[in-house]
């Protein structure tokens, strides 16, 4: 995909759902995203798979992100592929952590099921209308969302390396 | 097809399989006596202690449990399945599917700590006696992965026999850890290198949260000076 093609997928989203539905364009080395607000994903991703002159039918993974320390800080990107076009399309949502809530796509796309799950046991991005939003990967007892970049690293202090030298230059 | 019968020598003559059939058919039915018995028995009879002819039997029949965690299950598989290795010449190919019927587990793979709580269940369901092998550096110590998502080392929920290091192991080194522990259960346990180079106190000394070795640890070896860390 070029820019003119992003662009003009940004346009027809923009005609029909309103301006203020795709926040901005990406295009990086031939990946397009589309950038939504969190309150449209539903109505783009409906319009991007049902749309008979752009239809994007798959959606192949949702994948979380912590863009700390920018504001907002969660994304949610979803990657779409279409098979007639031959071509792949990023839809991407950032919301904050003090209401990480992003509508559900399970009713759109039943694979986001687990996918949505593992979002949510990783980053924490709470998925309105799941239907079943609990923990998929981590103990259902666990704390905290892990791959957030200020969860610490968790582990042991390593053995056996307390009495190197911090310093390799130096003998002392 | 007329069975030739020859005369028996005395106790020793041969060790033909078939002489010593017949002398044993000879034996059943009361034909050697005195002297001849006598030798008859020496030679075959051993004397042990009810508790070492135990552990060899128990030695000699360490059944694992079919349980693999990661890719070192996949080396694992390879020491039962394939003729190179072959565990069944050690009595150890019997993977048994339920762990009430096995005697030893061999942790293969890294242990999540999602994982562990199941591997706790699965290891007391098994009857004594049981053994713990942790195979591979993940199972051991975490290997790698130091991070939120793995257990740091079996041992911190079950017991383990017998440590194998290695990223997976090769199967050799799975048969030597086997072996290991099959003479731990004879009772010979092979001690460790600490031991037999005489190489008491140099144990690594937990590092404190202030950069120093503990006091306690120090004072316990003579020579700790020589490896604390300078301030």
């Amino acid at each position: 995909m070029d820019a003119t093609g992003l662009e003009l997928i940004a346009a027809g989203v923009r005609e029909r759902l309103g301006e203020d539905a795709v926040v901005g364009t990406n295009l990086y080395r031939e990946q397009a995203t589309l950038e939504v607000a969190p309150g449209s994903i539903r109505d783009v991703l409906a319009l991007l798979r049902d749309d008979e002159a752009e239809a994007w039918p798959h959606l192949m993974s949702v994948h979380g992100c912590d863009y700390l320390p920018e504001e907002p800080r969660l994304g949610v990107h979803y990657q779409l592929l279409s098979r007639e076009r031959l071509d792949r399309l990023g839809v991407k949502v950032r919301v904050g952590t003090d209401e990480p809530v992003v509508p559900s796509v399970v009713d759109l796309f039943p694979t986001a099921d687990y996918q949505e799950r593992e979002v949510f046991d990783m980053f924490g991005v709470q998925f309105d209308g799941h239907p079943d939003m609990r923990r998929i990967l981590m103990p259902e007892d666990y704390e905290g969302h892990p791959q957030r970049r200020d969860f610490p690293m968790g582990g042991e202090p390593v053995l056996f390396t307390f009495n190197e030298h911090e310093d390799p230059n130096s003998n002392a | 097809m007329e069975v030739s019968r020859q005369a028996l020598g005395g106790a020793g003559a041969t060790d033909d399989l078939r002489i010593r059939q017949l002398r044993a058919r000879q034996m059943l039915r009361g034909d050697i006596t005195d002297a001849d018995l006598d030798s008859y028995v020496e030679e075959r009879v051993g004397l042990t202690t009810l508790e070492k002819a135990q552990n060899w039997a128990r030695a000699n029949a360490p059944w694992p449990l079919t349980f693999g965690l990661a890719c070192c299950a996949i080396e694992m598989i390879s020491v039962v399945g394939s003729p190179r290795m072959d565990a069944a010449r050690f009595g150890a190919e019997v993977f048994r599917a339920s762990p009430r019927q096995a005697d030893m587990i061999i942790l293969s793979g890294r242990v999540s700590i999602k994982m562990a709580p199941v591997i706790r269940r699965i290891y007391d369901q098994m009857l004594e006696p049981k053994w713990v092998i942790a195979m591979g550096v993940c199972s051991s110590s975490a290997g790698m992965f130091n991070n939120y998502a793995v257990v740091q080392g079996a041992d911190k929920f079950v017991p383990v026999d017998v440590y194998i290091p290695g990223c997976p192991p090769r199967p050799e080194a799975l048969m030597y850890g086997i072996i290991k522990l099959q003479n731990k259960i004879k009772g010979q346990p092979d001690l460790g290198w600490r031991e037999r180079y005489h190489a008491r106190g140099t144990e690594e000394v937990e590092q404190s949260s202030t950069g120093h070795a503990r006091p306690e640890a120090e004072s316990r070896h003579p020579n700790a000076g020589l490896e604390a860390p300078r301030s």
